[in-house]
């Protein structure tokens, strides 16, 4: 995961709509969000935190291509090239027979290149059991905003009101 | 803009919170495991050891111990086979075809339904390698080099494609299973209390902290993933249909195979869901996750799909007669009235008799009528599946090899192993990993019920929700 040293505040809400909410109103008055942690995905929370739209979508394209080059490299070097057999008076190389395999190896290699990727942008892995440094009870009914002071140039105070008045129920000062 | 219908019943009940969820889906994790679990578990257990002694013996001895012939080479492995595929199919459809048409019911019983096919498919893949008799010869059915004993696998045969179909659907299945599980997990994880709990469940969960971007690309990886497993599961049905259709046996070589298999499959697959929640459901206490819309809605879909099926059964057999083809015509013909009519009458008062009870709406919310037609739907799909492959087999083109086929007991033991590992495995999960999906279901709670925290009143903004006013909400959809 990446590096969180410094000193955060940590907003906590109890609704996915004042969070929602809360985020564009904060980013306006000039605070600076590190990022929102939620029990469930709220729509339109990372475009309201200015995140950027995920890449992993051309990543699992070209892991598809990958798959249907590889399907069609095996099974026309085996059938057709390497040892080449006249089956039910078929060419050594009939592509329509070898479409379902295409297909199967296009999602295989789909998939798990995809999750792959998935993992690896999230720094997901099983060597990193640990709770959310934040607060614990964003993985139940918590939705929780984390802020950077290190990273604003606004005071623990100004922003604490802010979090206040944009909704939070508690304000906590978290130290790495 | 997000119009909820205040008419429309809320998908969970019981005015339930983020915490509520939480609690009712953790506590059976958490628990120590009830009588009632333990003694399941133990009867599923002694079905497993009987069934593994009649498979171990029909590996140690042969084949030779079922009670297939020389006409009849198929029988119950491949109908257990594919009665087994099929009952899969309904896991995927539910988690990725209802996630492609925004169908938010699925949340609370997308999870076991997904375990369920996943079970499903190590049932229907054991009876590819009993059936292959010399297990340990598998890895021929993979394309090795000519060096490992064999030719390259051809690639033009319909059964070496369901090996890269029935691989691909497993292994996909489970990513996709074990993607929606990470965020329940790190749940699980922050409320261990042991030590032990805490490192598996957090070894599993890969560190998940539920930030805004992760999420986000947890969406859209899930939207993806339910794309290719949309069209997978479609193609898996199809080309296990096609290890019949491309023979040239009278009763498989037809082309309507494909699109009728699939139905099948999606309406026992439905019907064996059924029978799971509806046990879970009391078990577990979970009548406001899994209600009675939840049911009645599954009812409408087997309705759907066995009146597909019906209308497949049907044509088929106009087909045979409009056809001309006298061996087609006999094929099926000898079905219906010949020494196996029994099975044919038993198909099609299963699969197109019983599902269109669910007509009456009374019918379709009973929990009792539902369980017993579920039971009957599955019973009367493995019999479409002996129907299709012993009764076109046993009376070949030549009457001299005219053969029946009568079950011997290690037919019957290795079908009973397959349910002695199902419902060892589904005990399993429903014990140690939630059973609901409690993000998703988190997530649709507000969109859905009209349940209005106190707390949050006046926040922000202002909520207008269990008011007989049409609600918006801005939830970006």
């Amino acid at each position: 995961m990446a590096d969180l040293s410094g000193k955060y505040l940590v907003g906590v809400y109890d609704d996915d709509d004042t969070v929602l909410h809360a985020v564009p109103r904060l980013r306006k008055a000039g605070v600076k969000i590190k990022e929102v942690y939620s029990p469930f995905p709220i729509h339109g929370l990372d475009e309201a935190l200015g995140h950027p739209r995920t890449r992993i979508g051309i990543a699992a394209f070209m892991f598809g291509v990958t798959g249907c080059i590889t399907a069609l490299t095996l099974m026309i070097w085996t059938m057709g090239i390497d040892w080449p057999m006249i089956i039910g008076g078929k060419d050594p190389i009939s592509i329509p027979n070898y479409i379902p395999i295409t297909f199967e190896l296009t999602v295989l290699f789909t998939a798990f290149g995809m999750v792959i990727t998935f993992f690896i942008s999230n720094g997901l892995g099983p060597g990193t059991h640990f709770h959310p440094r934040f607060d614990v009870r964003s993985t139940d009914n918590k939705f929780v905003m984390a802020i950077d002071l290190g990273r604003n140039s606004m005071s623990e105070e100004e922003i604490s009101r802010a979090l206040k008045d944009s909704g939070a129920e508690e304000v906590n000062i978290k130290q790495f | 803009m997000h119009v909820t219908s205040p008419v429309r019943e809320p998908l969970i009940q019981g005015g339930k919170t983020y915490a509520d969820v939480t609690e009712d889906i953790c506590r059976h994790v958490e628990g120590a495991p009830t009588k009632e679990w333990k003694i399941a578990f133990g009867i599923s257990l002694l079905v497993l050891a009987y069934g593994s002694v009649c498979l171990a013996w029909t590996w140690w001895e042969g084949l030779g111990v079922w009670g297939l012939n020389k006409t009849v080479g198929w029988a119950w492995d491949i109908t257990n086979f594919v009665w087994w595929v099929g009952i899969g199919h309904a896991g995927t459809l539910i988690s990725a075809i209802l996630l492609l048409f925004r169908q938010k019911w699925r949340t609370s019983i997308n999870r076991a339904a997904e375990a369920m096919t996943i079970f499903a498919v190590i049932c229907a893949a054991s009876f590819i390698l009993m059936h292959m008799g010399r297990p340990w010869m598998a890895y021929w059915a993979l394309p090795l080099p000519n060096a490992f004993g064999s030719l390259w696998v051809n690639f033009n045969s319909p059964l070496v494609w369901d090996v890269f179909a029935i691989s691909t659907y497993f292994s996909v299945s489970l990513v996709f299973w074990y993607i929606g599980l990470i965020p329940d997990l790190a749940t699980i994880r922050d409320r261990a209390t042991s030590k032990i709990s805490r490192l598996m469940y957090g070894t599993f969960a890969m560190g998940w902290d539920g930030s805004a971007k992760t999420w986000s690309r947890y969406e859209y990886i899930s939207l993806i993933l339910a794309g290719l497993s949309t069209p997978l599961v479609l193609s898996v049905h199809t080309i296990v249909s096609m290890d019949f259709a491309t023979s040239v046996i009278p009763g498989w070589h037809t082309t309507i195979f494909p699109p009728y298999f699939v139905a099948g499959a999606i309406f026992s697959g439905f019907a064996m869901v059924q029978n799971l929640m509806l046990i879970t459901r009391v078990v577990y206490r979970l009548e406001d996750y899994i209600t009675l819309e939840h049911i009645e809605t599954m009812n409408k879909v087997i309705t759907l799909t066995g009146s597909v099926v019906g209308v497949a059964y049907i044509t088929e057999f106009f087909i045979a007669w409009y056809g001309g083809v006298e061996y087609e015509y006999y094929a099926f013909f000898n079905r219906m009235t010949g020494p196996y009519w029994w099975a044919y009458w038993a198909m099609m008062t299963c699969n197109v008799i019983s599902p269109q009870l669910f007509w009456s709406r009374r019918l379709r919310r009973s929990i009792t009528f539902t369980f017993f037609i579920s039971v009957v739907v599955n019973i009367g799909m493995w019999f479409e599946r002996f129907v299709i492959i012993v009764t076109s087999l046993h009376r070949d083109y030549l009457p001299s090899s005219w053969a029946m086929f009568s079950p011997t007991m290690f037919d019957i033991g290795d079908y009973i192993f397959s349910f002695g590992l199902f419902f060892t495995l589904f005990l399993l999960f429903s014990k140690y990993l939630p059973v609901v999906n409690m993000a998703e279901v988190k997530s649709v709670i507000r969109s859905t019920s009209a349940q209005l925290p106190a707390k949050i009143a006046g926040v922000a903004k202002v909520r207008q929700r269990g008011t007989a006013e049409p609600v918006f909400n801005s939830d970006k959809e």
